[in-house]
């Protein structure tokens, strides 16, 4: 005798399907509670150092959308190839990509910028992080190689071209030998929306991201295409949609948003060229792409949550003095109960010993 | 008791799914050396009952008495001791290895290899079913297929063999070799518990008849007194309306031409159709029939399009070469195309039915406006469908994995013919219907046909392109034959055409 079963749902729940995220942010809490309160703190205070404190100052909450604007955006690309089955797990070298293509320009016209120089280096930014997205693609759609290990192997090569970068061509001349370049001039510098916050031009774009990847979706022939051959290619040869076309399409599309990602990085907050351009949003994008369920509204919730984990670990080691590692704990607890709890979408709990139920026959 | 005991019994069998009883209250009563048919339209709960006896499911209530005992049938190889085997519409076999091999492995104690292909030998002599056991099992037909699948049954020495729809593969002249066996085994002692919806070999084959609807019981005959008619009554318990075949009307131009169209293709198990030339005139039927696996998936793609062919002019749309045209741009020109697997290619089983109305109808219907879905439009067009064919929903949101075989069917078709097509091309319109709604989707055939566009329907249901057909033609090994007036040929002729004996002397070579 059982207390406790799970029982399959006839069909999928809806309502699960949006109700699990915040049971797995709840039970994250509940988690944290009990570890905090396990390792001698008071638990009350630390969860809010660790989530509250940071919201509390304009500061703070500008600080949470910088971070956020990054993981949004890549997200945001990525989600859409994804519901396209095209698993693109590059966008850490699209991002950098899109960091030396728009960066690169900063540098070239050092010193001779113009109002034109910014908008010159966004369009350069989408585009190489769009060309680093097309290698994979050719090599899919041409040779059938598969875009996950493809797009993640050039996450290396990117990385190392930027180091040769940092460490040649970029490296500022007067900077004793140090690999970072110039500071960007104001003419290459993406403006602050909120005064007293690093909030940029960048984190606008993000919502403009998430509103087209929105209409995109939901009210074009495109996103219908993309739906269907994500879910049942067979049908979508059927009905004669171009998967190719699709599979160029999504890439590119989130190559070109990880390389807007990476240029308003360099061109925002960090405003020169460095080696460590990115803690990885690239990477963690992808988490972000799936707790937001692959829609753009649940991408923006989700990349608030991801980025307030970065800052408030990095609130509890300054407050609590706990290990940079809390950070990775409560990032890895929401995922593990965000997907231990998606089982709840088939099915049901149930309480008590199996009982017979009167239900219709079959049809 | 004085009579031998039953062989088996089933008393009160009850098994619940999520949603849907699908036995209620089931009993059952099988015995020794009795062929005994269990009769029911899809979702009747045949295939519930007998996966209950053959272990691979467990009832919720009820008993199962074996020989006059109490038994628990824990799993398919608990059902295998007790002897009961079980032949599945679907053949579990590997195409890469011998029968003999394939026969081993489905074994719960094998042994050595020589042995075994000797019993296979003698097994298979004894029963008429001429089986080499060193054969690789991709170049057997279907039919041989099957008597591996048998042969692999009888090696065990069954008391109770267990037939899912077994003809549906086979040619009548197969099915008619299948029924000897069968019999042989049943005069043996054997029992055989026969599932088809087939009445007429029912008729032929078997001793007593239980009917299943709803999950219950809901009468047992002698089939030999009941005809076709009154079975299939029992099964849907209504009166049934069969459409009738109006005489052909005057033939007219010629919607598709296919010249010389061959194919190939890298995979070693597909067919390459070779040298196909047919044409199909507008208000005209024509039907081509062959057991599954002789080109039929190979032919629907080279016409749908999701298969491009070489030679554009090898397929011709209203005259103009079409070879070379993808889905969208053969829509344009005039076809709409129902394919045989309904969920996964025809319908997107998670969308909605408004969904799956644009998925075919973007090309010829205006859903789609300078890239924009028309949501509003993809609605109406979707609820046109379900009212003019009947669709049982509870509405165009509905998932399209929700509705049943019948009505997904009447959906789909619904779908393309309210596009108005010139030509329409079906796969197995009415495979896995159910009896009312596959009289309700041969009415609409006809009905298209009628009012002037050609209608092409590939099945391997001969009971069905006899009622549809103005010409029959036979696909055999990716060749097709001339094609005959339905009314000049019988289902013998077809039958023997789809086994290869084709008019002119077969050529061995298979380039």
């Amino acid at each position: 005798m059982t207390l406790l079963r799970l029982e399959a749902r006839g069909e999928a729940s809806r309502a699960m399907v949006y109700a699990t995220p915040l049971l797995a942010v709840a039970l994250t809490l509940a988690s944290g509670f009990l570890l905090f309160w396990a390792m001698g703190f008071d638990p009350v205070k630390a969860l809010h150092a660790f989530f509250i404190a940071p919201l509390m100052s304009l500061r703070g909450l500008g600080e949470l959308a910088v971070k956020a604007t990054p993981l949004v955006l890549c997200a945001i690309g990525l989600a859409i190839g994804f519901r396209a089955n095209v698993w693109n797990i590059g966008a850490e070298g699209q991002l950098t990509l899109g960091a030396i293509t728009g960066g690169g320009l900063a540098l070239a016209f050092y010193g001779e910028g113009g109002w034109w120089l910014l908008p010159l280096m966004i369009v350069a930014g989408m585009a190489g992080g769009a060309l680093w997205a097309a290698i994979p693609a050719f090599l899919r759609v041409r040779f059938n190689a598969s875009e996950i290990l493809t797009s993640l192997m050039l996450n290396y090569v990117a990385l190392h071209l930027l180091n040769y970068l940092m460490h040649g061509p970029y490296r500022d001349p007067d900077g004793f030998a140090f690999p970072e370049s110039r500071l960007f001039e104001a003419d290459a510098v993406l403006p602050l929306l909120v005064a007293g916050t690093r909030v940029h031009l960048g984190s606008l774009f993000a919502l403009l991201a998430v509103a087209a990847g929105w209409f995109l979706m939901a009210r074009t022939f495109i996103g219908f295409q993309i739906k269907v051959i994500g879910l049942t290619p067979t049908a979508a040869g059927y009905a004669g949609f171009n998967q190719k076309k699709i599979i160029w399409m999504t890439l590119l599309l989130s190559g070109a948003l990880a390389g807007l990602a990476g240029l308003g990085e360099v061109a925002g907050p960090i405003g020169q060229m460095n080696p460590t351009i990115s803690p990885g949003y690239g990477y963690t994008a992808i988490i972000v792409a799936f707790l937001g369920r692959l829609h753009p509204v649940g991408i923006l919730l989700a990349g608030f949550l991801m980025a307030l984990s970065f800052i408030g670990g990095e609130a509890a080691q300054i407050a609590l003095g706990l290990p940079k590692a809390i950070t990775g704990v409560f990032q890895g607890m929401l995922l593990f109960f965000l997907l231990a709890t998606d089982v709840l979408i088939r099915y049901r709990l149930r309480f008590g010993a199996k009982r017979a139920v009167v239900g219709r026959a079959a049809a | 008791m004085s009579f031998p005991p039953h062989r088996l019994e089933l008393r009160g069998i009850t098994k619940r799914f999520p949603g849907c009883l699908a036995n209620d209250q089931v009993d059952l009563v099988l015995r020794p050396g009795e062929i005994h048919a269990l009769l029911g339209e899809n979702g009747a709960g045949k295939s519930t009952l007998v996966k209950i006896i053959y272990g691979v499911l467990h009832a919720d209530a009820g008993q199962i008495r074996w020989n006059g005992h109490d038994t628990h049938i824990p799993d398919p190889a608990g059902a295998r001791r007790l002897g009961i085997g079980m032949v599945f519409q679907h053949f579990s076999l590997f195409d890469t290895l011998t029968v003999a091999e394939n026969i081993s492995l489905g074994l719960d104690q094998p042994g050595p290899m020589d042995p075994l292909s000797a019993r296979i030998a003698e097994v298979s002599e004894r029963y008429g079913l001429s089986l080499d056991p060193r054969r690789h099992v991709h170049t057997l037909s279907v039919g041989e297929r099957q008597r591996v699948e048998i042969v692999r049954c009888l090696l065990q020495d069954p008391k109770l063999l267990i037939m899912d729809e077994p003809t549906s593969v086979l040619t009548p002249q197969e099915a008619t070799r299948l029924f000897e066996t069968l019999r042989r085994l049943a005069a043996e002692g054997c029992t055989i518990l026969y599932i088809s919806h087939k009445l007429e070999e029912i008729r032929a084959l078997c001793d007593t008849a239980t009917v299943l609807r709803g999950g219950r019981v809901v009468g047992s005959c002698d089939p030999r007194k009941e005809t076709a008619r009154s079975l299939a009554e029992m099964m849907i318990g209504t009166e049934l309306s069969t459409p009738e075949r109006l005489p052909q009307g005057e033939a007219g131009a010629p919607k598709l031409q296919v010249r010389h169209l061959s194919t190939t293709s890298d995979n070693p198990f597909s067919t390459n159709l070779k040298d196909v030339s047919f044409e199909v005139r507008a208000g005209e039927i024509l039907g081509i029939a062959g057991v599954a696996g002789n080109g039929q998936a190979e032919l629907m793609a080279a016409l749908s399009g999701e298969a491009l062919v070489p030679d554009p002019a090898s397929v011709a749309i209203e005259g103009r070469p079409a070879g070379h045209l993808g889905p969208r741009e053969r829509r344009l020109l005039g076809l709409a195309f129902v394919p045989e697997e309904r969920l996964g290619r025809g319908a997107v089983p998670e969308l909605s039915l408004s969904e799956n109305a644009l998925l075919s109808g973007y090309a010829r219907e205006p859903l789609v406006r300078s890239g924009l879905v028309h949501f509003g439009r993809a609605r109406s067009y979707a609820e046109r469908i379900i009212g003019a064919f009947n669709v049982v929903t509870h509405g165009h949101r509905a998932e399209a994995r929700s509705l049943s075989g019948g009505n997904l069917q009447k959906f789909i078709i619904g779908r393309e013919i309210l596009q108005k097509p010139r030509l329409l091309v079906v796969g197995q319109p009415t495979w896995g219907v159910d009896a009312g709604a596959a009289a309700a989707i041969h009415r609409a055939l006809i009905d298209l046909a009628r009012s002037g566009a050609a209608v092409l329907v590939i099945s391997q249901d001969l009971d069905e392109l006899f009622v549809l057909s103005d010409r029959i033609a036979v696909l055999f090994h990716g060749r097709l034959s001339e094609s005959r007036p339905t009314h000049h040929t019988s289902v013998e002729e077809i039958g023997l055409l789809m086994g290869g004996l084709f008019n002119h002397p077969p050529d061995e070579d298979e380039e």
